[in-house]
């Protein structure tokens, strides 16, 4: 039990995807303009996080054992077809949800976050149960990612700035300031 | 005509398109493994071969693929070569390998590399999407070079290992460390750009110099 709070926590926080992995940096620049959004985004990444733990798990424990050389293509197929899977779902029960998302809920195939995800989990060995919380982890670090930036850049654009500095080397810089900031959360299992 | 539009392509891709300082492409590889310029040059060359070979692939069959399902293809495409890359890797340089870990399978989603199939490499012939992967790709070693480099002689007072000043430099530590990343990444765009703003304003000048 210990263990599988550790993991939560250590992907949330500690070495939270956007800030010590430097993945998912795409969305994270791209959609991080506005809160509502980004929080939309994050929950989705979220729930195929999930969906890839499960397939990952069965890949790597029936199939993948034979063929390790496969493992690159038969996740990124997962991954892709997993999206569309979400992709179709939303559209049936909720399109006005599919349609809030517009072009970003096909974009999450090609978010690192979720590959980078399925690697480390495989790369560590995570068992079934251990994959499920490390996924909840890790979306929920990017969904805590997306949101903390969402929320700085919409007080970004009231304020008055030079004009060279706008746009993404200001976003870079505060995104550099959140990691030292996300820096301090390493001496929470140091003692 | 022909060999001048090669080059053409070839060249705006170091500099005018640069994929990484001008259309802020391919961060993750970017960002991740430039804490030193050895590995930076590591993943830029993997980056290089999938990059070209994936090219020249997607434009041979570019009209066999199907426009339903063309990313898909790309994307496997993209995956086999990473296999190769990142195997090769592997047997070459097994320290280097090391160090990299999960980002050399992680050039699959390298938004820049499927960008370049999407735009460019599947809509023209082999000899120019050749060319484009080329200039692309040398423009991302390039920039994976400047801020490895740069992020090394600060962080550690070396650049390949060998230390540049002394023993009694005292190491900026945090600029190996991610926030490095993306802070020394913040303050080059913020060059750029101020290249970019001072260009424009000469020109500006120079057309109202001509109304008078």
């Amino acid at each position: 039990m210990d263990n599988l709070i550790w993991i939560f926590i250590s992907a949330l926080l500690v070495n939270n995807f956007v800030f010590s992995y430097f993945l998912g940096l795409c969305p994270f620049f791209g959609v991080s303009g506005r809160l509502e959004t980004a929080l939309r985004l994050g929950l989705a990444s979220t729930f195929v996080m999930l969906i890839t733990a499960i397939c990952t798990w069965f890949l790597n424990t029936y199939i993948l054992i034979y063929a390790p050389y496969l493992r690159l293509i038969s996740f990124i197929v997962v991954v892709a077809s997993t999206v569309q899977f979400v992709e179709m779902v939303i559209k049936k029960f909720s399109p006005a949800l599919f349609k809030a998302l517009g072009i970003y809920l096909p974009l999450i195939t090609t978010n690192c976050a979720i590959l980078g995800f399925a690697i480390f989990s495989t790369n560590r060995g995570y068992g079934f149960g251990e994959g499920i919380i490390f996924a909840l982890g890790a979306g929920g670090g990017f969904t805590l990612a997306l949101v903390l930036m969402a929320g700085l850049r919409e007080e970004n654009e009231l304020s008055s700035i030079p004009q060279v500095v706008k746009g993404t080397a200001m976003s870079m810089i505060i995104a550099g300031i959140l990691s030292l900031a996300f820096m301090g959360f390493s001496g929470l299992f140091s003692s | 005509m022909q060999s001048t539009t090669a080059s053409d392509e070839f060249l705006k891709g170091i500099w005018k398109e640069n994929p990484v300082f001008v259309h802020v492409l391919g961060l993750c590889p970017m960002l991740a493994v430039t804490n030193s310029a050895i590995n930076a040059i590591a993943m830029g060359l993997a980056t290089f071969f999938v990059l070209v070979g994936s090219s020249t692939l997607v434009s041979l069959f570019r009209n066999l693929i199907p426009r339903q399902v063309r990313i898909s293809c790309y994307i496997i495409i993209i995956a086999t070569f990473v296999t190769v890359a990142d195997y090769t890797l592997q047997a070459l340089v097994p320290v280097v390998h090391k160090e990299l870990g999960a980002f050399v399978p992680l050039i699959v989603v390298n938004c820049m590399i499927l960008g370049r199939q999407e735009a460019f490499a599947s809509k023209h012939n082999v000899k120019l999407a050749v060319a484009d992967a080329f200039g692309v790709a040398i423009g991302f070693i390039f920039a994976l070079f400047i801020l490895g480099g740069l992020r090394e002689i600060l962080g550690n007072g070396s650049l390949f290992g060998i230390s540049l000043f002394g023993p009694n430099f005292e190491p900026w530590v945090i600029m190996l460390l991610p926030p490095g990343g993306f802070i020394m990444l913040g303050l080059i765009l913020l060059f750029f750009n101020w290249l970019k703003q001072k260009k424009d304003n000469l020109v500006e000048q120079l057309a109202t110099k001509e109304l008078v």
